[in-house]
């Protein structure tokens, strides 16, 4: 009885199935992460990390990304809502890369005994990426409000969207040692049961992120639609 | 060695710990910004029943018999 009723609440609300896969698949990720996939012969009990960082990476690049293309629509068809999309994809992008930064600085110091490396251009890139989103919120909250802002918004986080493609490809042409490289192109260097528990928790990141940024713009909205009701009763 | 776990154990729970952290602090601000956006629809709708009363009662003056 009790699942049926879940069972016809997820079907009201898009958002409430996204909530759960996400529930489900960080529950798995865990699991497989820590009672199933073996320790790394190399890095040993550390390169755990790796399944948290790597997909907490990839995701921040599919916000900034996401946050660049609802940009770009707003500039292109003028669609209402595209402007504060992007500004809350770019705000879950911010979130994620500074957990990629501190996740990548953990594993630097196990690993390599630094916590961070300058010569290293994968992970100064990234930093570049992050401090040039992150200025984003600086552009928009010294203009006031209105179609200008959203479209000074828009052409700034496009502007981004030429670094994501730089700083993901950094390691590849910079040809340095340092930074592990897994993914080439004969496919990923690692075991079946290693690639297996990274695809979950890769799933489990996005479906987190899609997750925090419904919620995120389902109050925002709500938020502008109470002000404007504020506005109609004064 | 602290509470006997190996130097990879402390970071790695570290790692973890700073995700789960981050997470449980966007809730708590989305907890908060739920809070307000409820106590802002509760004096909303206050006042458009204060309003209603108002308009109620004027039109019981002007009614004419």
């Amino acid at each position: 009885m009790l699942g049926i009723l879940v069972g016809l609440r997820l079907r009201e609300n898009p958002l409430a199935i996204v909530a759960a896969l996400a529930a489900l698949l960080v529950a798995a990720a865990i699991a497989l992460i820590f009672f199933y996939v073996p320790s790394d012969a190399d890095q040993g009990f550390s390169q755990r990390i790796f399944y948290l960082h790597v997909p907490i990476a990839l995701t921040a690049y599919v916000c900034f990304g996401w946050g660049a293309w609802r940009a770009f629509v707003h500039l292109w068809k003028r669609e209402p809502g595209a402007d504060l999309e992007s500004y809350v994809a770019i705000h879950q992008g911010v979130i994620f890369g500074s957990l990629t930064l501190i996740t990548g600085s953990l594993w630097a110091k196990i690993s390599w005994g630094h916590w961070w490396l300058w010569s290293e251009s994968q992970l100064v890139l990234f930093l570049v990426l992050f401090l040039f989103y992150g200025a984003y919120f600086m552009l928009r909250y010294s203009v006031e409000p209105g179609p200008a802002r959203a479209n000074m918004c828009a052409v700034y986080a496009l502007f981004g969207a030429v670094l994501i493609p730089i700083s993901f490809l950094a390691i590849r042409l910079a040809n340095q040692l340092i930074h592990p490289v897994v993914f080439t192109l004969q496919g990923p260097q690692m075991s079946g049961s290693m690639f297996l528990t990274f695809c979950i928790s890769l799933a489990a990141m996005l479906s987190l992120a899609a997750t925090l940024y419904h919620v995120e713009l389902t109050g925002k909205r709500l938020d502008a639609h109470l002000r404007e009701l504020r506005e109609l009763v004064a | 060695m602290i509470l006997g776990l190996t130097a990879a154990e402390k970071y790695v729970g570290a790692a973890y710990g700073v995700v789960f952290v981050a997470v449980l602090v966007y809730v708590l601000i989305i907890a908060l910004k739920l809070a307000r956006l409820e106590r802002e629809v509760g004096e909303l709708a206050k006042r458009v029943r204060e309003r209603q009363a108002v308009e109620a009662e004027r039109r019981e003056e002007v009614s004419v018999g």
